[in-house]
């Protein structure tokens, strides 16, 4: 008998079975089904029609972020729509403006989401959670609906790519480089319908907030998932989030593997991806030789960078700096409590006296929603996760994807800049 | 489901879900105002010159980036009857099938055949016939419990179905 993947292994216990092998087509309970405010409000008349109710009011959340605080009349009647529904079936989890944020970072933080469940969201990053140990992947409306109703999903059981982690990260390099070198190395569909694995020594070295970076990405690779092993940082994590009875999951020592990676995490360096793809990875040592490029914008914050420690490291390169003249800059804490902990922290007054604008929670410019869209020739540095053409605005808008102390210090230097020579100081 | 025949539109790798259905038009889930923007970043004249049964074939990994079924559902009510590519994206290989949507993957049609070529498609065998040019190619059949979700009118009464089993 093979041997099982992490990934297998959750799949295995949710279907019910003794064994799953790759290829094999599965039907799995689900512990969490999520939708946001984009496509929940699709999903609601299709949940009508297969009977108007959730399986489990506790197991099912709908999270108001991409266009909130409602950007205009039709956005606020589906933020609307998807409130009076959690409300009207009576759901344990209701999210409102104000008290919650951005999905990928308000799930993990409430402690809804955690080692060893089985989880689907009506959006695609939803991948995230597997930083806890959890398999978690993006699916669509129809999809979202039926598992509402049936709290069931059908899955094919993917195979799985492992990535064999050692070293140490240096300073200024964190989990958005690790992740743009991985698929600047792999491509955009390096890892298509498989499973991406993330074990070895150098785990203990990435913080949670780098590990929720790295699997929120996994799906720019084009991946099923991406997961790592609870270790002791992730049961910590769990406990402070109040969750009392996460699984742990390892893989069988002799499981199969389409292929194995060693990444050396010391060898990374600061990587930016290039307008259109987020494949399209270059180190800041050869954006460095090149003429300087000039940008407009700069946006830190999503689901990808928009967590404390990532505002932390954007704020400690910016201290005592002021953004350029040619650019503004929007920071976007993921949720409401990240939020309080700028304030608290003091990151506020470190962003506004700099001239950066503080936002309240939301997905924002990361879609093109609205708080930062880009005009006609304009060019972003932003730590979000998609670079496509039109993604934040105007189709001849460039976006270049980067971690949060690259954009920091592209938005003091003006162009996209090395935070090894633009200010900066050493930080945890 | 029918069989297919009409005209190409042809595109590259990677045809993402924002081009597909850019996000500024995400705040309606209409088909027909989504049919209306279908394709707009990549190809302004497209949703003009669509006609309904026309096929669109593309490259590696069709459909990538977001999870918005608006995006198989515009191309759908846009007319397109089937896209024809090397692979997908995984979101919206489930979407299209969730929604009854034809896609096929056929590396060797989608490397042939050219964008104007007239296609006939045969979705119970799997032929892919290029008109134009006289080649015949030959896709996978849609895996079983596949042809179950869309034999039944797609995945809601799939569900519903098994409802009432269970009951
Ligand atoms: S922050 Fe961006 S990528 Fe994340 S859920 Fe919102 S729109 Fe999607």
């Amino acid at each position: 008998m093979t041997k099982m993947t992490m990934t297998q292994k959750i799949l295995c216990d949710h279907a019910g079975l003794d064994h799953v092998t790759a290829g094999q087509l599965i039907e799995a309970k689900l512990d969490l089904v999520m939708a946001n405010d984009i496509t929940g409000p699709m999903a609601l008349p299709i949940i009508e029609k297969m009977g108007g109710h959730v399986f489990d009011k506790d197991k099912v959340v709908f999270v108001p972020d991409h266009f909130t605080p409602n950007k205009d009349i039709k956005s606020a009647e589906n933020a609307r729509d998807i409130l009076k529904y959690a409300i009207k079936e009576n759901l344990t989890h209701v999210m409102v403006q104000g008290k919650c944020g951005v999905e990928h970072a308000i799930l993990p933080e409430r402690g809804l989401v955690y080692g060893g469940q089985c989880v689907i969201g009506a959006d695609s990053h939803t991948c995230t959670y597997g930083a806890l140990g959890a398999f978690s992947t993006g699916v669509g409306t129809t999809d979202i609906a039926a598992g509402m109703v049936s709290g069931t999903a059908w899955f094919k059981v993917p195979e799985a790519i492992k990535f064999n982690l050692t070293g140490k990260l240096p300073q200024f390099v964190s989990g958005k480089d690790v992740i743009l070198h991985i698929i600047g190395m792999i491509g955009v569909d390096g890892a298509l319908y498989k499973s991406m694995e993330f074990v070895g020594e150098g785990v203990k070295e990435l913080s949670m907030d780098d590990r929720f970076t790295i699997c929120n990405m996994a799906i720019e690779a084009g991946a099923k998932n991406g997961i790592f092993p609870v270790d002791d940082l992730a049961r910590e994590y769990m406990k402070n989030a109040g969750v009392e009875d996460w699984k742990e999951y390892t893989a069988d020592e002799d499981a199969v593997y389409e292929r194995v990676i060693d990444i050396d995490l010391s060898s990374i360096r600061p990587t930016v991806a290039f307008p259109h793809l987020p494949g399209n990875a270059h180190t800041i040592d050869e954006v460095d030789q090149e003429e300087k490029i000039m940008i407009d914008q700069v946006v830190i914050g999503s689901c990808t960078n928009g967590r404390m420690s990532d505002l932390r490291k954007a704020a400690a390169v910016l201290k005592g700096h002021t953004v350029a003249d040619n650019v503004r800059v929007m920071v976007v804490p993921a949720t409401q409590k990240i939020f309080m902990e700028c304030v608290h922290e003091g990151l506020v007054d470190i962003f506004v006296e700099a001239g950066c604008a503080f936002n309240t929670p939301s997905c924002g410019p990361c879609m093109g929603g609205h708080m930062g869209v880009l005009a006609k020739g304009e060019k972003c540095v932003s730590t979000t996760n998609r670079n496509f053409v039109g993604r934040m605005g105007d189709t001849e808008a460039l976006i270049y994807l980067a971690s949060p102390e690259v954009a920091a210090a592209s938005a003091i230097a003006g162009y996209i800049a090395n935070p090894e020579k633009v200010g900066g100081m050493s930080h945890e | 489901m029918n069989n297919a025949h009409g005209t190409v539109f042809k595109y590259g790798d990677n045809v993402d879900t924002d081009v597909i259905i850019p996000a500024r038009y995400l705040n309606s889930f209409d088909a027909k105002e989504l049919a209306s923007h279908a394709m707009v970043d990549i190809d302004p004249t497209f949703t003009k010159r669509v006609k309904e049964g026309d096929i669109i074939v593309a490259r590696k990994n069709f459909g990538c980036g977001s999870s918005r079924e608006h995006a198989p559902l515009a191309l759908k009510s846009a007319g397109v009857a089937c896209v024809i590519a090397d692979s997908f994206a995984r979101i919206f290989y489930r979407n299209a099938i969730n929604i009854g949507f034809a896609i096929m993957e056929c590396p060797e049609a989608a490397a042939a055949i050219n964008d104007g070529d007239e296609v006939k498609v045969d979705y119970t065998t799997g032929t892919i016939t290029d008109v134009t040019t006289g080649q015949t190619f030959q896709a996978q059949p849609f895996p079983e419990f596949m042809q179950k979700i869309i034999n039944v009118g797609g995945l809601v009464n799939y569900v519903n179905g098994k409802k009432s089993v269970n009951e």
